[in-house]
């Protein structure tokens, strides 16, 4: 049995198996419209994420199972003050695999070492979101139809931003991948990362000017600044608008480049460019929802 | 300065100088009920000063909590008042509540049930991260 709640549990050749598998119900929905008939998944949401609750029920549904749970701790028996461990114990008994949200960095891998059917972890506070970064993967890999010889721009919180964290481990892994790290100063990538990539001969680049490097980019990987990552509001209002995607900015973009985005966003991405084809951040939601119905197919063992 | 050599117990000797203290703290030796003689700064053959513990009692002493603190250090074990062994520790690769995660987003800070596991993530420079949070201990 297993669960999966940091990205890099899964090898490059398990990563891959889960991109085909989602290829093929891409290609094919109905062969798996009864895979998961009579299976039950348990969405626990000790924070609220309505996208990432209907992803993995929608995803549970298209596969023929059910699902059950809640989406807000106030609702479970949490607010009574059980442990997320008995929690576990307790949900293994009523369903057949589990997706958790928990606000506390670490309890899903707390649920996993105490429940008795695989733990998906659907985002532990700023920590990890395995099943965002299979978002990301299937979507560049559909678009670029390789995971290496790509230069990928990251704009926006790099300090903070859990997904760009988990999409930098996931792609350097990879040959030659070129990460060009665009973020105010105060915002850049945490040292411990960068020390991580420069371990393993991965080049980087750190950059202030979006603009500027635009024309390299294979992949831009736009993030939301969060208003809740910062102390004061006036620096939160200082910095939200320095990295704005606006179809000016993308006259010297290459024309295949690929625009990803986690969502939600705020204004970091224009609406202009939403009808621009290079816009992919449509696709992943939807790429997310074929990635969890891949994973749950690996970790029930039903594929 | 002489401190009553033991008979039976050990030693925990070439401690960093004024590490000793933690060492006490972290073993809680303050809860033995035999003779501790904590020695701070004494004149140590290899290196300047040193702090030196010796615990009059058949004690099993945690080496990851030793090798976490201080891989310098030597224990030896006394019999009779003879040196039976002498160990030396090494960083050790997991450490089970030996020390608490900072990070107040993390499980460990709310659910007090919990142990408190951090492993070594970089041997070099001797850092060690929290299981659930990845944060590194300070
Ligand atoms: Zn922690």
């Amino acid at each position: 049995m297993r669960s999966l709640i940091d990205i890099l549990e899964l090898s490059t050749a398990e990563l891959e198996e889960l991109v085909a598998t989602a290829e093929d119900i891409i290609a094919d929905p109905q062969k798996y419209a009864h895979k998961c008939d009579g299976k039950k998944l348990a969405t626990l949401f000790f924070e609220p994420s309505t996208r990432t609750r209907l992803s993995f029920e929608a995803a549970m549904y298209e596969l023929g199972g059910n699902v059950l749970g809640f989406s807000e701790a106030q609702s479970s028996s949490t607010a009574k003050g059980e442990s997320v461990a008995d929690t576990a114990k307790t949900v293994s008994c009523y369903a057949d695999i589990i997706a958790m949200r928990h606000p506390k960095e670490g309890a899903p891998l707390v649920a996993s070492l105490n429940a008795s059917v695989p733990v998906i972890n659907a985002g532990d506070g700023g920590h990890n979101h395995p099943t965002q970064t299979l978002a990301d993967l299937l979507t560049i890999h559909r678009k670029k139809g390789r995971f290496d010889n790509l230069t990928v721009g990251l704009c926006g919180d790099l300090k903070f931003g859990r997904t760009v964290h988990s999409l930098i481990a996931a792609l350097s892994r990879y040959e030659n991948v070129n990460f060009v790290l665009i973020s105010p100063r105060e915002l850049v990538l945490p040292n411990y990362i960068k020390e991580s990539l420069k371990s393993k001969n991965i080049t980087f680049t750190e950059t202030t000017d979006l603009q500027a490097i635009m024309p390299d980019l294979d992949i831009l990987y736009m993030t939301r600044v969060q208003r809740e990552r910062f102390f004061n509001e006036e620096e939160y209002l200082r910095l939200k608008d320095s990295y704005i995607l606006t179809p000016e900015k993308l006259y010297n973009a290459k024309t295949d480049l690929s625009i990803l985005h986690p969502l939600p966003r705020v204004n970091e991405i224009s609406v202009a460019i939403d009808s621009d084809p290079r816009a992919c951040y449509f696709d992943q939601v939807l790429n997310g929802k074929y990635m969890r119905m891949a994973l749950i197919l690996k970790l029930l063992e039903v594929c | 300065m002489t401190v009553d050599s033991i008979k039976n117990g050990i030693v925990i000797d070439h401690i960093t100088a004024h590490k000793g203290m933690k060492i006490y703290e972290l073993l809680n030796l303050d809860r033995l009920n035999a003779s501790v003689a904590l020695i701070q700064n004494a004149p140590s053959r290899k290196n300047g000063r040193k702090d030196i513990i010796k615990i009059d009692t058949d004690f099993e002493v945690n080496t990851d909590i030793l090798g976490f603190v201080d891989p310098n250090i030597t224990v030896n074990v006394i019999r009779e008042g003879k040196i039976v062994k002498k160990k030396t520790l090494e960083l050790p690769e997991r450490l089970k509540n030996v020390i608490k995660c900072k990070n107040p987003r993390c499980i460990t800070c709310t659910e007090q049930e919990i142990d408190h596991i951090f492993t070594l993530a970089d041997k070099e420079n001797r850092i060690y991260r929290c299981l659930y949070c990845e944060s590194a201990a300070k």
